[in-house]
């Protein structure tokens, strides 16, 4: 029996850095850090003006809103390697809703989400049916909705992969600026007009307002965190990924969790897709190539583990904006663009032995 | 003495053409220990969970609190109070020991919004864990950090705390050392006297001799007798595991100590 005198003690011991080092996202956090000193020292200060960190934060928002979604459904055991390809799926389906039948926004965007729901739904059916790693069901899926994005622009553009028109679709609709533009432009101009934010010759401020994209990867991110830490449902995917059997034994509906994952990581994708289509103002078959592991690279830089149970919403948050930070950095450096990618991978490993350290630290394993 | 909670009669379990259970009758009364031994094979995991409703006997009845019953799903004879501590615990490692007690039932709060309500859950944790004689750093401390006897006690804790009338503990102490083994026999004298049927399977007399009331010993899929405390030994109970035979011969060789 633990005597009761020491429980005081015990707990004056457990210091601020054990704390800390006990939060998943402090690996995400650290690399912010790390990437930020050193593009401060050899990047031209012209990327940590306002303007350039909203140009690194935009490909971050893209980014992290699939991110994040990944990161859940880590959390919940389960991979999605679709979702590169679902946002070019999405993007076709949003695309035809739009330009070919002229539906408006209200009903093209439930409409598009829906059916990217229906299809996550399918692959999460799919996984808990045959009790096949998601991996490869969602490898399957990766093929199948990059081809039947292929294969549906042809039929519905007449032989091109790529479905103009869609930003004159859209002008006029009242619900283009939630999903496309600049928020907060009056704000801005008016900031730019007292002084206090850098205007152009023209007088209109550099940054005419702050992207739409990353009001919604801000709030997603903070919706997140607050469904995995204080909700019911949060403990659940926490449960699901952590250990399947004894979740269930403990009342916890698995599957339902999980599908609802893969549905949330479709929906996601689409949600990229709407806003990325409506930006360039058309869509193709090669959107979204190779986000699925860019994704999947950000939910565990910010602290995933691979084998589930674990990560953070906000360590993906973090993890997609180191991401930003290092495709967009490298062109204000002398250094070579194509650097990125040796970059990434050597983040990557480093965040997989960080997490396996924390993992152990967490269990007391030795 | 109180009539049973629940009571178990003539129950038979085939699987196939294999006969797991041949007749077993066991009951357990509120505030009671009853120890449920048997060697390897003789059928205790397939009883526990006949009794737990992972599995429907195929002869015999069931009686909870006076009347027939029949559970179609574990979830339904967890509804009416029978809680099973398996082997594995039913534990994560990585999450807190809070949310691994509250995990499937979370309390909430918020009207609109369903909030897990973690300051609720976090005071209970740690006035049920202090109540079982632990003392936690934190309520947020993973369960992984602790030792196998205090997991133990926590899914202990977490079946009383969900209202278990009876409590199946399979196999508690089989991988625990000894220190740890008397804080899990502390427990359960602890839970028994809140009340608390528990059922004790043991293939370790001694583990049983400790902390039961009752004994039953289950051999090839029957049950040999029910003995009250103080009617049996240590001997007689092993050589009834053994079925009567085989034992003999250890017995010199090792002592009596198995």
């Amino acid at each position: 029996m633990a005597d009761t005198a020491s429980a005081d003690e015990r707990i004056t011991t457990q210091s601020f850095t054990t704390r800390l080092m006990k939060r998943p996202e402090l690996g995400a956090i650290g690399g912010v850090v790390l990437v930020t000193l050193f593009f401060l020292v050899t990047a031209s200060p012209a990327m940590f003006t306002f303007a350039g960190i909203m140009n690194f934060l935009t490909p971050a928002a893209q980014l992290g809103i699939l991110g994040i979604a990944a990161a859940m459904l880590m959390i919940g055991g389960e991979f999605d390697l679709s979702i590169g390809s679902m946002v070019a799926f999405a993007g076709m389906i949003f695309g035809v809703l739009v330009v070919n039948m002229g539906l408006p926004l209200i009903f093209a965007i439930p409409l598009t989400m829906g059916f990217a729901a229906v299809v996550g739904a399918v692959n999460g059916a799919i996984v808990l049916r045959t009790g096949l790693p998601s991996f490869i069901v969602t490898l399957a899926f990766l093929f199948i909705l990059r081809g039947a994005s292929l294969v549906g622009l042809k039929l519905f553009t007449n032989g091109s992969t790529q479905l103009r028109g869609v930003r004159e679709a859209v002008a006029g609709d009242w619900l283009t600026p939630v999903f496309s533009g600049d928020a907060f432009g009056p704000l801005f101009r008016w900031m730019a007009d007292q002084g206090w934010i850098a205007s152009l010759n023209s007088g209109a401020p550099s940054v005419p307002g702050i992207p739409v994209e990353i009001l919604w990867f801000l709030a997603i991110a903070a919706a997140a965190t607050f469904v995995l830490l204080r909700m019911p449902a949060g403990n659940w995917i926490f449960a699901t990924g952590g250990d399947r059997n004894a979740a269930s034994n403990s009342g916890v509906p698995v599957r339902r969790v999980k599908i609802s994952l893969f549905m949330l990581t479709a929906c996601a994708a689409a949600l990229v897709a709407i806003i990325t289509v409506i930006d360039t103002g058309s869509t193709d078959a090669r959107r979204g190539f190779m986000k699925e592991f860019e994704a999947i690279i950000a939910a565990v830089i910010g602290g995933c583990l691979l084998t589930g149970g674990y990560g953070s919403a906000i360590g993906a948050f973090f993890g997609a904006i180191i991401f930003g930070m290092v495709t967009i950095g490298l062109t204000y450096t002398g250094f070579d663009q194509d650097w990125f990618q040796v970059f990434l991978g050597a983040m990557l490993l480093l965040a997989v032995v960080f997490n396996n350290a924390i993992r152990k630290r967490v269990t007391g394993e030795r | 003495m109180s009539d049973p909670i629940i009571h178990m009669q003539g129950i038979k379990k085939h699987f196939g053409n294999v006969i797991a259970l041949n007749g077993v009758t066991f009951d357990v009364r509120p505030g009671e220990c009853h120890c449920l031994l048997g060697d390897n094979g003789a059928g205790k995991s397939t009883f526990i969970k006949t009794m737990s409703g992972v599995h429907k006997p195929t002869e015999g009845t069931i009686t909870f609190e006076g009347r027939p019953m029949q559970f179609s799903s574990p979830r339904d004879a967890m509804e009416a109070g029978i809680a099973t501590v398996f082997q594995d615990l039913a534990m994560i490692p990585l999450m807190s020991v809070t949310r691994n007690f509250f995990m499937g039932r979370e309390p909430t709060k918020g009207r609109f919004l369903k909030r897990f309500d973690l300051d609720t859950a976090n005071r209970i944790t740690m006035e049920k864990m202090r109540a079982m004689g632990i003392n936690l750093r934190a309520p947020d401390q993973a369960v992984g950090t602790l030792s196998g006897g205090e997991r133990q006690t926590v899914a202990i804790a977490r079946a009383v705390h969900f209202g278990a009338k009876v409590l199946i503990l399979d196999e508690p102490t089989s991988a625990l050392g000894v220190r740890q083994t008397s804080n899990v026999l502390a427990t359960i004298a602890r839970v028994r006297n809140q009340g608390v049927g528990v059922v004790f399977i043991s293939h370790n007399v001694r583990h049983a001799l400790a902390v039961g009331d009752r004994f039953t010993v289950l051999n090839r899929g029957q049950t040999l007798g029910t003995a009250e405390r103080g009617q049996i030994d240590a001997a007689e109970l092993q050589d009834l595991m053994a079925g009567g035979q085989e034992l003999a011969t250890l017995e010199g060789s090792l002592g009596g100590t198995v």
